[in-house]
């Protein structure tokens, strides 16, 4: 009995994270767009406009739910519900604090991985069901670009594998202790000259990294499957009410989600830069929290960067995507794998 | 191998230079404002919607003439010489009764031609633009300020006069000789 | 490998077909095959209503043609009934419509800009050049009431002189937009990903355009140096010192649509200069002294054209004599200039579809008439 509710709270409380992160996330976007704009963003509703998304929430839950007849009704309805699926089983693996993650996992990177695949099926359905030529395009060009960048996902994966050993985010997290130079970026807390031999390699790994998990989440200059200049709003356009809220949830879930995971294995996850407070005042069970602090702030940045890389670049061509991956983020992060492989082996 | 190399390097120049231009208009203040809390002023020439001075109204016709919609309408009575219709403002007298001056906003192009050729200069545009309604029908405003009882009562004095002179020619040539 | 051809619709409602145009597609997989416009959703009757109307009154339907380069209409109709009639205007009132049809020149290549970046993806340019826009139509409010639809310029004339304030406003402008340039440069001209997808799409050889008839910035960017104000001088141009853009071919071949988008550019740049000059040698004088009691043209006809923003905009007239013109037939570029779209777009892939749609810049009123 105790197990159950233990498994149950182990599974609300990253769910209690994400909706409330979802619902800041939105808000964020739009006043970081408007910002960088030059304009004001929403400001009506609520004080500074901060009860726009729950606004935004109750206008897309009361809505008809149309669905047209010609469409495949099981896979219609499966689909929203799969995408949210996808997005959120990935934050099992991941560490909020020491003291808690969902399930630590020796496999974690690639239970990661594999898990955000559901969000391409999921996505194919939703364009095949709608039954509509627009969607279909939309889809399928989307399967197309999220299957072809995990692969330099995984090789970066690799050769971060093959430096700290281990697979699983909170060992990976414990491993980057005590300060911002023992991050991984900065070569990990190895001391000697291989430390510093690796940082160069370890930043194009970030690069190579951050820009396929960019894709993966279907952000600009990677929106080909939403590009509402050509085909309105890709494989989503047949979709009003509940299940459009759960594709606009599952984007932000997902871009916290990726954002996090680099975090956790190049910046240190939950660790914080210098020294914990909790620890030189002598409360240490202040610790978990500040690191908790620590993770979100992390977070939040590179979701922060990946908003300004989509207020800032043109959309990518599908073929000028493809390209991009097979000719010059493979190639490139397999040179990174081996050269890093050189070194630790030396 | 040299153009793959520089096509990376000017891919991330060019997109560095991108964000850094996006990221300098993060801290530059909005250029929009908070209507209708606040509104723009306008300046003097603005053509928004037209008022009709009624009283230098003398019905001349030239601006629904002019109009290139044709939404202006009016109807015109011929006054009686015994009748005093008032004078405008330059001192000049009337001769007819505007019974009806109605100008159709939807229909208006805001052109302000009618404007113009007024030889009373009693047409002119305002600078209200806050007046949309959800009848269609309640754009058309009336500016004539005869009610339509009067304007039945002196178009029918007219066409009693009319009469009476067609009457009084047709009789005196028979007492001349 | 037997693969099947698709019908696909863009439009009439869709974001980016710069109004209502419906372009009908043939796709085989994603690469086009043939492309055919559907127009005529905006059609008004313009040119036979003009047949009921008498020639002032025709100038607030001629604003509607072009709505986004409204000056330049009026600026060739009122040329068109002046050369008919035999006006000769004043000094100021020439120097008055050189200044107003450059800055709305500048607002169109604004918009045409800014949409151009929407189309491809990049959201900030086109709120950016909407934002300097908006410094021009106050300019306009200020002058004649009017922000996108003027009703200024008249035959013999103009309506309303400069307000007082005016000359300086414009200056200020200026000095304003030149930086802003640059910052739409450094943000998309050059960026990587807007290269890439506009350079080495659409091309258009000169000789095709050339044959084909295109005029304005589609020509230059194919390398043709030809612009009405250099070559067909009309109004006081011939007295400006500015130079012509022509695409270059920088960044793929010559008459891609980065070129096409690049000569807008440039060509705002030579506006600013055209400015600059009339402002110092503007004279004074009375705007309407030249306006006659009753627009009558003498019976005659007459074809008369200048250059829109979007390419050549002719007007032929026939008139009898009386108050109303016989016929008035527009020759509107954006009509002309889209008739290529098929023919440079065989083999490319969908999303360049909408790059070489935007890079013609079309407008449906022009179009549609």
């Amino acid at each position: 009995m105790l197990d159950t509710i233990i498994y149950i709270l182990n599974i609300a409380v990253p769910l209690g994270f994400i909706i409330p992160f979802a619902l800041f996330a939105v808000y964020f976007e739009r006043k970081v767009s408007a910002f960088m704009q030059d304009r004001l963003g929403p400001n009506r509703t609520g004080p500074r406009g901060y009860f726009q998304t729950i606004a935004d929430i109750i206008k897309l839950l009361q809505k008809e739910d149309i669905m047209a007849s010609a469409v495949d009704k099981v896979l219609f309805n499966i689909a929203p519900v799969l995408v949210f699926a996808g997005s959120y089983a990935a934050f099992a693996a991941i560490p909020f604090t020491s003291a808690y993650i969902g399930s630590s996992i020796d496999l974690g990177l690639l239970y990661i991985v594999a898990v955000s695949s559901f969000v391409v099926a999921a996505i194919l359905m939703a364009g095949w069901a709608s039954n509509n030529k627009y969607t279909l395009l939309g889809a399928m060009r989307a399967a197309a670009q999220m299957i072809s960048y995990e692969i330099p996902t995984v090789i970066v994966i690799i050769s971060i594998i093959i430096i700290a050993g281990t697979m699983n985010l909170s060992t990976l997290s414990e491993y980057q202790t005590s300060s911002f130079y023992n991050w991984l970026i900065f070569g990990g807390p190895d001391m000697g000259w291989k430390k510093f031999a690796i940082i160069p390699f370890a930043w194009i790994g970030f690069l190579v990294m951050y820009i396929s998990t960019l894709a993966e989440v279907n952000r600009t200059p990677f929106d080909i499957p939403e590009a509402d200049s050509e085909l309105v709003s890709g494989y989503s356009t047949e979709y009003s009410g509940i299940k459009f809220a759960m594709f606009f949830l599952a984007e932000y879930a997902n871009m916290f989600a990726v954002s996090v995971v680099v975090v956790s294995i190049f910046l240190g996850g939950y660790q914080s830069p210098f020294g914990y407070l909790g620890n030189t005042l002598g409360i240490s069970w202040f610790v978990p929290v500040e690191q908790f602090f620590w993770f979100a702030a992390k977070g939040i940045f590179f979701v922060f960067v990946q908003m300004w890389l989509r207020w800032t670049l043109p959309r990518l061509r599908v073929d000028q995507l493809m390209t991009m991956c097979w000719k010059y983020l493979i190639p490139i992060s397999l040179v990174n794998l081996l050269i890093i492989a050189l070194i630790m082996v030396l | 191998m040299k153009e793959y190399l520089s096509n990376i390097y000017l891919a991330l120049y060019t997109i560095a230079v991108g964000m850094k231009i996006t990221f300098r208009h993060l801290f530059i203040p909005a250029v929009t404002i908070l209507y209708p809390e606040e509104k723009v002023v306008l300046p003097e020439r603005v053509r928004n919607r037209l008022y009709v001075n009624m009283d230098d109204c003398i019905g001349c016709d030239q601006c629904s003439r002019a109009c290139p919609a044709s939404c202006i309408t009016i109807e015109t009575v011929k006054g009686l010489p015994t009748e005093d219709l008032g004078k405008t403002s330059q001192a000049k007298k009337k001769a007819l009764w505007v019974t009806r001056f109605d100008i159709d906003f939807a229909k208006c192009c805001y052109c302000q031609l009618c404007v113009y050729p007024c030889p009373t200069e009693c047409i002119k545009m305002t600078d209200v633009y806050e007046f949309s309604d959800i009848r269609r029908s309640n754009l058309i405003y009336n500016f004539s300020t005869l009610t339509a009882d009067e304007a039945a009562v002196k178009k029918a004095n007219y066409a009693k006069f009319e009469a009476e002179k067609a009457a009084a020619k047709a009789a005196p040539p028979k007492t001349e000789n | 490998m037997k693969t099947e051809r698709m019908t696909l619709n863009v439009g009439p409602q869709h974001p980016s077909t710069h109004g209502v145009l419906r372009l009908e597609i043939e796709i085989e997989g994603e690469v086009v095959h043939k492309v055919t416009p559907h127009i005529g959703y905006l059609h008004r009757c313009f040119e036979k209503h003009c047949e009921a109307m008498t020639y002032p009154q025709i100038i607030p339907y001629i604003d509607r043609l072009d709505y986004l380069a409204a000056m330049n209409n009026e600026f060739g109709y009122v040329v068109a009934v002046e050369k008919l009639m035999g006006i000769k205007v004043p000094e100021r009132v020439e120097y008055i419509r050189v200044i107003m049809a450059e800055l709305n020149r500048i607002a169109s290549h604004l918009v045409a800009v800014g949409t151009y970046g929407l189309d491809i993806g990049a959201f900030t340019p086109f709120l950016f050049c909407f934002r300097d826009r908006e410094k021009i139509l106050s300019l306009f409010e200020l002058t004649c009431g009017g922000r996108m639809l003027y009703n200024y310029m008249w035959i013999g004339g103009l309506s309303h002189d400069l307000h007082p304030d005016f000359l300086r406003l414009t200056k200020e402008f200026i000095e304003y937009l030149r930086p802003n340039l640059l910052e739409v440069n450094n943000l998309l001209s050059y960026n990587k990903i807007f290269t890439d997808r506009t350079a080495n799409v659409g091309i258009l050889s000169a000789e095709k355009a050339i044959n084909f008839g295109i005029t304005g910035p589609c020509l230059r960017g194919s390398g043709v140096k030809w612009d009405l104000r250099r070559d067909d001088p009309y109004s006081i141009y011939d007295r400006f010192d500015f130079d012509i853009p022509v695409g270059k071919g920088t960044y793929g071949t010559v008459g891609d649509c980065w070129d096409r988008y690049y000569v807008r550019v440039l060509e705002m740049e030579q506006s600013l200069r055209i400015l600059e000059q009339a402002i110092a040698q503007i004279p004074e004088g009375d705007v309407q002294s030249a306006i006659p009691k009753k627009i009558k043209p003498p019976e005659g006809e007459i074809y008369s054209r200048v250059e829109n923003p979007k390419g050549e905009l002719g007007y032929y007239i026939i008139s009898k004599g009386g108050l109303q013109p016989y016929r008035l037939k527009v020759r509107p570029p954006s009509f002309v200039n889209m008739s290529v779209m098929d023919e440079i777009s065989r083999g490319h892939l969908i999303a360049d579809i909408i790059a070489i749609l935007g890079s013609i810049d079309i407008v449906l009123g022009e179009i549609d008439r």
